[in-house]
């Protein structure tokens, strides 16, 4: 049925599947972003490992067709002009490669659609989330403004701080907005990514695991100073974040009755239009 | 005498004079109509509105200095119908309105490729900025600024860099044709462009713009004036896409020589309907969007402004409702490029004709229902969310067939290695890089990590530079010598390629590591743990720079000074356009041809796949 050609290609193609397939699926969470600071996190790297190991044998036939086709059937140096065999086309050829390519991204699509199903995998997801985890969260609100992340937690007296201090172990749900350009929330080692819009309360929950600091950075170019939007945030244990809630509302005491009350979404006036 | 009254009429000189004219024309009618400022913020001595109506005008001034409105007063008038403009003219008609379509596709080449290499200088600026994990080099509004011009002269004026200069060359010789269905609206596109790139570069005036090339709001609302040079241009760019389009659309269909079915047509042909296809349908909706940006600003209409009932989710979704089908502008016409070359050089028949049109369509078809992809994370329509992942993913079904082809036509061929058949092949290898980190993006779980870094950013460059730059570059080597009719140096062009190949790679992919590892686009400063990664990053820009300087060195070279001329058919290929002399005469045939195969026939014998019929200066 196949040429030696196609025989050769093929079982180079196999040998080389079977062998990397494997090792990539071993060692590529090694390396893999955004690590496992929390369960969305390490659900990610579960993710891009599967994928990384369904487009290894694509990877290989590629690398072993080309490398067997630019080598062998290259034109011999200063050959005469001669023609190759004229195939127009084959049907099992076509068929095959069809169907393959359907599977794989068939296959990739509900696997991504089951993943992202469970809890949003660390996504914004607007204001009424599809993929909305059961139990206890405790809310916490993210306020994106030019050019610095606040949060207010609404279950601690809407206390707002300038750091993100979470408790360890804990389903957080984090209400994302903004007060003026468009924003994003990116906590780096959480592996959470939510637009600030605003005017919209986009939601992303992530569970968090052990102790941690991570990155907060604006994902999203939202003027001048995007590039100086960044922090640092923490996830304790319970106790401490307990401890530092008090002292934060302790700290901020004199300026709560500044704040507006809290919701979630605000439009502070006026709205400034520059010229 | 005669020199001096050569400058007096409609040329160049005159479209540029009344361009200036026009733009402080309207500058001071706006002006006197709504006084210095409608603004009651704005501490400065002009109005928005006076901004748009100049360079309104300055546009207008600039086509009617160019001689755009000549011919609609003739028939005004009561003159009949006339013959095309500046047709047999020396090199006079490369500067001015001219409606052969050879000419138009060089100055595409020509006008394209300047706004390209300021473009790249934009890219080389950047890179010298992201040197250091700190700002140094630029302040931060200036490095937006860079940033944006940019990204918007490289999404905008390369929209058209292969159907502006090689469909409106190629696609009247492909199909048997003397000219384009509308040779003024032809010349018009390209003038167009022109004016739009010169109007971007001078936001540098009023104060540039903070948004990058996807001008979101409200950021957009908020900017400095300058963001409305990017409007302008955006918009220009789409009027000039849509004219492309159809233009090329109702040539293809109603020109085509007898005998050229749909089924004869060459891949490149259908590459550019396809393309076509998308320019028509997606561009009216940018030049909607800009329109109702551009009137926030002037006429505080508020549609992007949420705090006044308007909505920046509703720009998003009309901006990428345009902006994916933008990409594949970008992607399809490099798709049948590498199609067209391969057979050449493979020496064997394209493989799968029907199975690469449906590749072509496909592709063209599913890009419409993708464009929510980029907001994933952005809280808007969520529960559409594993909908907008199947639609993305089954993209790489279509292009997947595009590669079975390809791959197929190599299969037992006599590969020749000449320069547009490595940058094919590089195609395919940037290419499949692209598509694969493509697959990470579009699932959404891991786009949460990815979406907006230097990942995403990694994965465009790959498949737009990548894909469409390197068969620009192909589609210069190859069909170059039959436009000017003299030899690109092969040596020179070998080391631009190699270089080329390195150092695109040895740029971009470690860029996938930094966005991996958490570094934003856009921004001016980054972790310090990146900071080996983006000085890698920028040496090896500077050095693909190089490689661009050595192709302007080798194409100025090549067709200015050595002129070597070039042979009719350098490359053995059977498509018509080889069978016509180098340079193509005005007229292209002295009679028209009659087709009775397709251009594939390697190794076939049987009727002769070269068209019948008498190319110009055969007979």
């Amino acid at each position: 049925m196949l040429s030696s050609d196609g025989r050769k290609v093929v079982t180079a193609w196999i040998v080389l599947s079977v062998i990397a397939t494997p090792l990539v699926a071993v060692f590529a969470p090694r390396f893999y972003a955004p690590g496992n600071g929390s369960v969305q996190a390490t659900e990610q790297v579960f993710d891009n490992t599967v994928m990384t190991a369904i487009l290894t044998p694509v990877i290989c036939l590629l690398v072993v067709f080309f490398a067997y086709v630019l080598v062998v059937h290259r034109a011999p140096r200063g050959q005469e002009l001669r023609d190759g065999p004229a195939l127009r086309s084959d049907a099992t050829v076509q068929a095959v490669w069809v169907t393959l390519s359907s599977v794989t991204v068939l296959f990739l699509a509900g696997f991504g659609t089951y993943e992202l199903l469970q809890n949003g995998s660390g996504g914004g997801q607007g204001p009424s989330p599809i993929a909305n985890p059961s139990g206890t969260k405790i809310p916490v609100q993210v306020i994106a403004q030019q050019w610095q992340f606040t949060y207010r937690y609404p279950t601690y007296g809407g206390v707002e701080t300038p750091q993100l201090v979470l408790p360890a172990d804990t389903y957080v749900e984090l209400h994302v907005t903004s007060l003026d350009a468009i924003h994003s929330f990116w906590a780096y080692e959480l592996g959470v990514k939510a637009d600030a819009n605003p005017g919209v309360d986009n939601i992303a929950y992530v569970k968090t695991k052990g102790p941690l600091t991570f990155h907060v950075r604006c994902a999203e170019l939202c003027g001048l100073w995007h590039g100086y939007m960044f922090n640092n945030g923490r996830v304790v244990p319970q106790a401490q974040f307990a401890a530092w809630v008090k002292s934060q509302q302790h700290a901020f005491a004199p300026v709560a009755k500044y704040l507006p009350k809290y919701a979630t979404t605000y439009y502070p006036d006026p709205q400034r239009r520059a010229g | 005498m005669t020199v001096a009254r050569r400058l007096v009429g409609f040329n160049l000189l005159t479209a540029c004079l009344l361009g200036i004219g026009g733009w402080y024309v309207g500058w001071f009618a706006a002006h006197a109509v709504v006084g210095p400022s409608i603004d009651y913020f704005a501490d400065v001595d002009f109005n928005e509105l006076s901004l748009v109506m100049g360079y309104l005008c300055g546009v207008l001034g600039f086509l009617v200095g160019l001689g755009f409105l000549n011919y609609p007063f003739a028939r005004l008038r009561g003159y009949p119908p006339s013959l095309r403009e500046k047709e047999t003219g020396g090199i006079g008609r490369y500067f001015g309105l001219c409606t052969d379509h050879k000419v138009v596709g060089m100055q595409y080449l020509v006008g394209i490729g300047f706004f390209f290499f300021i473009g790249g200088l934009n890219a080389m600026l950047i890179r010298t900025e992201l040197l250091r994990p700190s700002a140094q080099v630029f302040p931060a509004g200036t490095y937006l600024t860079i940033v944006g011009l940019h990204g918007t002269m490289m999404m905008g004026m390369m929209t058209s860099g292969i159907l502006g200069p090689f469909a409106n060359y190629l696609i009247p010789i492909l199909i048997g044709a003397r000219r384009m269905a509308f040779p003024r609206i032809e010349a018009l596109t390209f003038w167009l462009l022109m004016a739009a790139g010169v109007i971007l570069e001078t936001t540098i005036f009023f104060g540039g713009f903070p948004t990058g090339w996807t001008g979101y709001q409200p950021l957009g609302t908020q900017a400095n004036p300058g963001i409305e040079n990017y409007y302008l241009f955006f918009a220009l760019v789409g009027i000039s896409m849509t004219l492309l389009g159809m233009n090329m659309l109702a040539t293809v269909v109603t020109m085509r020589a007898p005998g050229l079915t749909w089924t004869r047509l060459p891949i490149f042909v259908w590459g550019v309907i396809s393309t076509s296809v998308l320019m028509v349908l997606a561009a009216p909706v940018l030049i909607a969007t800009l329109s109702m940006a551009i009137l926030d600003r002037v006429a505080q209409t508020n549609f992007f402004v949420p705090a006044q009932g308007g909505s920046q989710y509703l720009y998003e979704n009309l901006f990428w409702f345009f902006g994916h089908p933008e990409v594949y502008i970008l992607a399809l016409p490099g798709f049948a490029i590498v199609l067209e070359i391969l057979p050449v050089f493979a020496r064997k028949p394209l493989w799968g004709y029907r199975l690469a049109v449906g590749g072509l369509l496909g592709v063209t078809l599913l890009s419409f229902f993708v464009w929510q992809h980029h907001l994933f994370v952005s809280g808007i329509n969520a529960d559409l969310r594993p909908f907008y992942m199947l639609s993305t993913e089954l993209i790489s079904i279509p292009t997947g067939l595009t590669f079975i082809c390809g791959m197929m036509t190599l299969w037992r061929g006599n590969i020749r290695y000449s320069v547009p058949m490595l940058f094919c092949l590089a195609w395919f290898f940037n290419f499949f890089i692209g598509g694969l980190t493509g697959v990470f993006l579009s699932d959404t779980p891991s786009d949460t990590t990815t979406h907006g870094s230097f990942f995403s950013m990694a994965h465009f460059h790959y498949t737009i530079m990548g894909g469409l730059v390197f068969t620009f570059f192909a589609a210069i080597y190859y069909w170059v010598p039959k436009m000017t009719g003299y030899q690109i140096n092969e040596r020179l062009a070998k080391i631009h390629f190699w270089t080329m190949f390195v150092f695109f790679n040895s740029t971009f992919f470690p860029l996938f590591i930094a966005g991996f590892m958490g570094q934003p686009r856009r921004v001016v400063t980054y972790a310090n743990g990146v900071h080996f990664i983006n000085v890698w990053v920028s040496v090896s820009a500077f050095l693909l720079g190089g490689s661009m300087l050595l192709f302007l060195y080798n194409f100025v070279k090549s067709l200015v000074f050595d002129r070597v001329p070039a042979p009719a058919d350098p490359w053995g290929s059977k498509s018509i356009e080889w069978q016509l002399p180098s340079p193509v005469p005005v007229q292209n045939f002295d009679r028209i041809p009659v087709f009775s195969g397709d251009p594939y026939g390697y190794g076939e014998t049987g009727p002769t796949p070269v068209p019948a019929g008498a190319p110009a200066g055969m007979t």
